[in-house]
């Protein structure tokens, strides 16, 4: 028991337990931050698992033939973009039901992703690497103890999540087009009255989801392992959808519902690891589950969801 | 959500938006224009399907013969493995089975106004319960226990749709992502019983499985020499049973006429807030029958991955079937057929076998489609 205390207290555990959770939180970051712009304007996209994982592959190959990690991020947005369009098509103008949608785009995604995959490298294509992101230290503030290791010295995706924070924040509550994304999400015929492009605003938001999640894609894939491999996402599309929820739609909100995912995951894979705890993985694994079921039951996101989220919109209905 | 669907789909509107609809008959048409009119809605509700699944297999062909594979010769292989033996249609209803299970739960949720998107965790949780009853009940004959087996696996997904039931009706919960999260921790219950307290111990190297079930809770194998199991024969008794319930008891018809229309379902005394637990209870059952299915038909045992993404293909399963039990039925005999024979594709031709996931997808993205040009034309 003594041991146990000593290990989990020492500084350099915690830190390094830390760092992997702000890791963790990335990917679910940055995807629920362009999620939350597409379901402020009446958008869900439950497709996010598979523009995710299309972009993991698009990011991949494009590092891959190119050589360089920058380009594969482009490959990995357009594709995210491109696979978005599909859903905004779909649900904006051809008014489909938004949950068939997103479930399609997750299903074909899969199929496409690992397709095109086998195609390039074979069945053995796990072992296949890509340029990817190394860890860069930022000059000075890398070296401020504790926050420096946890929040500076991390690979350059990671700064480009943590940035997309204060710039999304920005253009949803001070620019015009974030409040004519909310209004949209409101309600779409006041805002069809005032003159808002409702069909314009609903599609760029979608748009701006999409290629968030192909960014989160790109994290995975070029961020951490430098491969690729359908297993990739796992379900984190699905958690970043919580994430927008549980940060009641809000990129601040999003930012700190992802740190307590990734700080769960981390917890666990740690304790895990060093064999601390002789409690089963499934139950701490299960924990940002649980805590988003609790948080969705108790009624913490009411009131902030947008009104017209799921409502499809036609203009003279 | 539910609304705009049924706003797309004329063929779902015309039974949905009327509960009474069936009970209507066109008698007061003349009897050979009636006789046109079902013929042509008849043959529209088959052929809206049909031009989907063709344009979904035009799309794969194209991107088969850009891999370099002579595109007819895979899709030769692709019937011929699925369609063309005793033991390739044998398989197909293997696969077909769990899907048209959980797909009919779909279906039975949409008609009373609620999506359930959390088959798949209703899947595992009908797998647990089927499991449990396969290993911890007494020694007893097959024609007592196999029904029970069943019956705990109805129950087990039952329960967990009836809690998200409850969630969204007593705490007005998002079902969506309430599924969805119940869909991991069902997964994890799972997961930690059959590397747990459930796991087989024996035998050199631990799998993280639990033992097989006894003879008496297994579903007896009814093509000889093949995988195929009695499950089909009682999907095809739950298929009626379905049938009967929706559109032939009050239940049925309070439970569509909530998804219909609430306000009116309301004004005529019917509790919606119920209706919704009970839908999602039945839904959640019937994809339970999924996940007993294959613990007592295909796997014998129970595995952390009961569910190959059953849940949510029975999704699709369910629009393509036009969220009727029989297109139900129908539907997931393609879908079986593309599983089988995308395996098939994959052993002879080397077509990776993820071709499943993008016919599937297509399928769908083609459904969605062809709504534009049915709301221009009307």
């Amino acid at each position: 028991m003594q041991n146990f205390w000593q290990q989990l207290l020492s500084a350099n555990f915690i830190i390094s337990m830390l760092t992997s959770s702000v890791v963790l939180a990335m990917p679910l970051l940055i995807a629920g931050l362009g999620e939350t712009f597409a379901e402020r304007s009446g958008i869900l996209n439950v497709g996010v698992e598979g523009i995710m994982l299309f972009g993991a592959l698009s990011g991949f190959l494009g590092a891959r033939l190119s050589g360089s990690p920058w380009v594969g991020l482009i490959c990995g947005i357009l594709a995210g973009v491109l696979m978005s369009l599909l859903h905004a098509y779909l649900t904006i103008t051809v008014v489909a039901d938004q949950v068939v949608s997103g479930l399609s785009l997750n299903i074909l995604s899969l199929g496409l992703s690992v397709f095109i995959f086998r195609a390039f490298y074979g069945l053995a294509g796990q072992a296949v690497q890509a340029p990817g992101f190394d860890p860069y230290s930022i000059p000075v503030l890398s070296r401020i103890p504790v926050i420096g290791p946890i929040l500076f010295q991390q690979q350059p995706l990671v700064y480009v999540g943590l940035l997309l924070v204060p710039i999304a924040y920005f253009i949803l509550f001070r620019t015009t087009f974030g409040q004519q994304v909310t209004a949209v999400g409101e309600d779409p015929r006041a805002a069809d009255s005032m003159g808002v492009d409702v069909i314009r605003i609903r599609y760029a938001s979608v748009l701006i989801g999409g290629a968030t999640a192909g960014l989160a894609g790109v994290f995975l894939s070029l961020g951490e392992l430098h491969s690729f491999s359908e297993l990739m996402v796992g379900g984190r599309g699905y958690i970043a959808i919580a994430v927008v929820m549980f940060g009641r739609w809000n990129p601040v909100g999003a930012l700190l519902a992802a740190l307590l995912f990734g700080f769960a995951n981390s917890l666990q894979l740690y304790l895990q690891a060093f064999s601390i705890t002789t409690l089963p993985p499934q139950v701490l694994n299960s924990l940002p589950y649980v805590v988003t079921l609790l948080a969705v039951i108790s009624g913490i996101g009411k009131g902030f969801i947008p009104s017209a989220l799921c409502v499809p919109y036609k203009r003279g209905d | 959500m539910r609304h705009d669907v049924e706003n797309n789909e004329s063929m779902v509107k015309q039974v949905a938006s009327d509960p009474r609809s069936d009970s209507v008959r066109p008698g007061s048409k003349h009897p050979k224009e009636a006789f046109k009119s079902v013929f042509l809605r008849a043959l529209e509700t088959i052929g809206r399907p049909l031009v989907s699944i063709l344009i979904a297999f035009i799309v794969a062909g194209i991107l088969i013969a850009l891999t370099g594979i002579n595109p007819f010769a895979a899709f030769f292989q692709f019937f011929q493995g699925s369609l063309g033996s005793k033991n390739g249609i044998a398989e197909t209803l293997v696969r077909a089975t769990p899907l048209a299970f959980a797909a009919l739960g779909v279906a039975v949720a949409y008609r009373a106004g609620v999506w359930n998107i959390g088959a798949e965790g209703q899947i595992f949780m009908g797998a647990l319960g089927a499991t449990m009853a396969g290993l911890y009940l007494p020694p007893m004959p097959l024609l007592v226990h196999l029904p029970l087996v069943l019956l705990c696996g109805f129950a087990g997904g039952a329960i967990w749709g009836g809690l998200a039931g409850i969630f969204k009706a007593r705490f007005g919960a998002n079902e969506i992502i309430v599924t969805i999260m119940m869909n991991y921790i069902a997964i994890f219950i799972v997961s930690f019983l059959v590397t747990g307290p459930m796991k087989d111990a024996s035998g050199m190297i631990p799998q993280p499985q639990t033992v097989e079930l006894p003879a008496s809770a297994l579903l007896p194998v009814i093509i000889s020499g093949t995988r195929a199991h009695a499950g089909t024969i009682v999907l095809i008794g739950v298929v009626a049973f379905v049938w009967f319930f929706m559109y032939r008891t009050s239940t049925g018809y309070e439970l569509r006429s909530a998804g219909a229309n609430p306000d009116a379902a309301r004004h005529i005394g019917i509790n919606v807030l119920n209706t919704v637990v009970i839908a999602m209870a039945i839904s959640g059952g019937l994809a339970g029958l999924a996940g007993a299915n294959e613990v007592s038909g295909v796997q014998h045992l129970l595995t952390q991955d009961i569910s190959s993404n059953y849940g949510y293909l029975s999704i699709a399963v369910a629009l393509l079937g036009g969220l009727n039990p029989l297109g139900v039925l129908l539907s997931s005999i393609f879908f079986g057929v593309v599983y089988v024979g995308s395996e098939s594709m994959q052993r002879a031709m080397n077509v990776p076998v993820e071709m499943v996931y993008i016919i599937q997808g297509l399928v769908i993205v083609a459904m969605l489609l062809r709504q534009l040009g049915q709301r221009r034309k009307g």
